[in-house]
């Protein structure tokens, strides 16, 4: 069983960490539209797929969290990209195998996926 | 909504918008006597009567982005579908009930689908809402409580990716347990 003992271990781990994340103000935000509208067209798996990829690859300057209805209730699940400097990017009609290949691609090397973007779905 | 911890997801995010500090989901199979049983309370503002009587009605919502509110209604028709219901309760400045009755072994009564999931989300962008869930099989039961959770974690946030897997994993085998 997933400890409490392990959860404290989980700790002690990411407050050593918290430091150096302190010092950096450049951190990338993703949003994920939870309203019910999102969550129907299956946001939650998609939410949880960016949250586990900014786990994994440990991440630190990434912020993944949730928003209500951003107003195209036909694109959802919404994930937007808010990144210092630089432009908006939002992903429409996403899946959790996307969402993956947003992070590798996008957040990681820097390459928007212009095929998922909203002005490729209009 | 395909899931029925879908729509527990949905509304745990009224009782968000509501401003509630304390939610309590419990969730209670009882295979033999073929009820599914699914409630929701929270400490948030709460409804007036006015407002209570139509809150299961698309065309009503509080929500500024359109005017119609799908969450309570969809959860409603997933229960009466069943030949179950949904009672919700209400006092301004108190809070609000939600309970959500199924026939366990209709033919049309959606999966359970993965709380572990729903929870995880839940707990994760909000450090300021203690979240109580309690999931009760036959005569077994598992009960997360992040009160337990923030105690330990101290000033680490719940949103933490390894602490959100860490609830995630936690909560799996909890359920897991309760079929085994």
């Amino acid at each position: 069983m997933k400890s409490l003992a392990e959860l404290e271990a989980i700790k002690n781990k990411i407050k050593n960490q918290v430091e150096v994340r302190r010092e950096s103000d450049s951190s990338t935000r993703i949003v994920v539209g939870m309203a019910t509208c999102g969550i129907a067209a299956g946001a939650r798996p998609v939410l949880a797929a960016l949250v586990d990829e900014v786990g994994k690859r440990n991440l630190a300057n990434v912020n993944v969290s949730q928003t209500g209805c951003i107003g195209m209730c036909r694109l959802e699940p919404i994930v937007e990209v808010f990144e210092p400097g630089k432009e908006r990017v939002t992903y429409v009609k996403m899946t959790e195998e996307k969402a993956r290949k947003i992070i590798a691609e996008h957040i990681v090397n820097g390459k928007v996926v212009t095929e998922f973007t909203i002005g490729a779905a209009e | 909504m395909l899931e029925l911890s879908l729509h527990v997801l949905d509304i745990v995010n009224n009782s968000i918008k509501a401003k509630a500090t304390e939610i309590e989901i419990e969730i209670n199979e009882q295979v033999l006597k073929n009820t599914l049983t699914i409630s929701i309370k929270d400490n948030g503002c709460g409804m007036d009567k006015e407002f209570l009587k139509t809150v299961t009605d698309p065309f009503k919502t509080i929500r500024t982005t359109r005017k119609v509110g799908m969450g309570l209604s969809m959860f409603q028709a997933a229960a009466e579908a069943t030949g179950g219901k949904l009672k919700i309760s209400s006092k301004k400045g108190v809070g609000t009930l939600v309970c959500v009755t199924f026939t366990y072994d209709h033919i049309d009564r959606q999966p359970l689908g993965n709380m572990a999931e729903t929870m995880q989300i839940l707990t994760s962008g909000n450090d300021s809402i203690d979240f109580i869930y309690h999931h009760i099989k036959e005569d077994k039961e598992f009960l997360f409580d992040t009160r337990q959770i923030k105690e330990i974690l101290g000033d680490v946030s719940l949103a933490n990716p390894e602490i959100t897997m860490w609830i995630r994993g936690h909560i799996e085998e909890g359920l897991a347990e309760l079929d085994s």
